[in-house]
């Protein structure tokens, strides 16, 4: 592997990835007025698939289309950087998180999550669905109650200066730190 | 394909998101812990970067490539960005994503996230259904 092909493994700085998604945001409202928010394609798939009675997931979907290519490119980005050109190294957090997780008996060794807890085998134990499954509800139904992720909020939001934003984002990190420190532990005990 | 400018736009942002190692549960470990930099530095140059590209549309009114005003609405806040925030925080934790890099997984070949996008999906669902029964 030469250096130049070696290069194209590597994890980026935050120096790098930050500006660019940073960048983002004008892209998408220059190429056709949209608003950077991943968690909105998750209603337009309810509203295409299962609009069922509800108001809520009645209205054209259609034209939130564009979210659909966007999040399906997401997907690709991720195989191209993570399976095609993905870093062969465990992620290199701090020593700090290492012994936390190490602590808890999480393997901090090799790809971008713990694959001894995230795989089609540990998705039928207790400690599994918790992760996987309630995990992902909870994502689903806390971003489209809060209206909007870290992306609608957290980038758009915050960028075009807006005090709900910054309110919500304090509450996505209030969540994530009572559940790391008093929900995680006991989960990964099961 | 007139979407399809929207689907480069998000392979891009898929691949800096993952090379970012912003979709790693183990970073969102990190950062939930205080204990690293990696993703404060990137909300804290994502960020200021988003600020001044809006600021620079606004001041020199640039135009979509259509030449349509570009429209920012605001957001109008209630109570569930304090409630629904703080569930999805809960989630974030658990499952090392929100929902950009739920996708992101999926791609880089963790298959089982397709469960928690299934689950996300219907976590959205039923807000959808209970949301009138919900403070708002």
């Amino acid at each position: 592997m030469s250096v130049w092909t070696a290069f194209l493994y590597h994890p980026w700085p935050w120096y790098i990835a930050g500006p660019l998604i940073g960048l983002t945001v004008p892209a998408l409202l220059v190429l056709g007025n949209k608003r950077l928010g991943v968690s909105s394609s998750l209603r337009d798939i309810c509203a295409a698939c299962v609009p069922a009675r509800i108001p809520f997931l009645h209205y054209n979907w259609k034209r939130e289309s564009w979210n659909l290519f966007f999040v399906a490119g997401i997907l690709i980005g991720g195989f191209v950087a993570g399976y095609l050109f993905g870093n062969p190294m465990a992620v290199a957090i701090s020593p700090a998180t290492v012994q936390d997780l190490h602590n808890m008996g999480v393997d901090t060794t090799g790809g971008l999550l713990p694959a001894g807890l995230f795989n089609w085998h540990a998705l039928l134990t207790i400690r599994g669905l918790l992760l996987t499954v309630v995990g992902g509800f909870l994502v689903g139904f806390g971003t489209r109650y809060a209206g909007g992720c870290t992306s609608g909020h957290g980038i758009m939001g915050l960028s075009t200066l807006q005090w709900p934003s910054l309110i919500a984002v304090i509450c996505f990190f209030a969540g994530g730190i009572v559940c790391t420190y008093f929900i995680l532990p006991y989960v990964l005990q099961l | 394909m007139k979407h399809l400018k929207y689907l480069i736009l998000g392979c891009f942002f898929g691949i800096v998101l993952t090379k970012g190692e912003a979709i790693s549960w183990f970073r969102i470990q990190e950062m939930f812990r205080f204990q690293g930099f990696q993703m404060y530095g990137i909300f804290m140059t994502a960020i200021p970067v988003g600020i001044l590209s809006v600021w620079i549309i606004r001041r020199f009114h640039i135009r979509t490539l259509r030449g349509e005003a570009i429209y920012i609405p605001s957001k109008r806040f209630h109570k569930g960005y304090v409630i629904g925030g703080f569930i999805f925080g809960l989630g974030w934790a658990l499952t090392g994503a929100c929902p950009g890099p739920l996708f992101a997984q999926i791609g880089a070949g963790f298959g089982v996230i397709l469960v928690t996008l299934l689950s996300a999906l219907a976590g959205t669902w039923v807000y959808a259904l209970l949301r009138k029964k919900l403070p708002h």
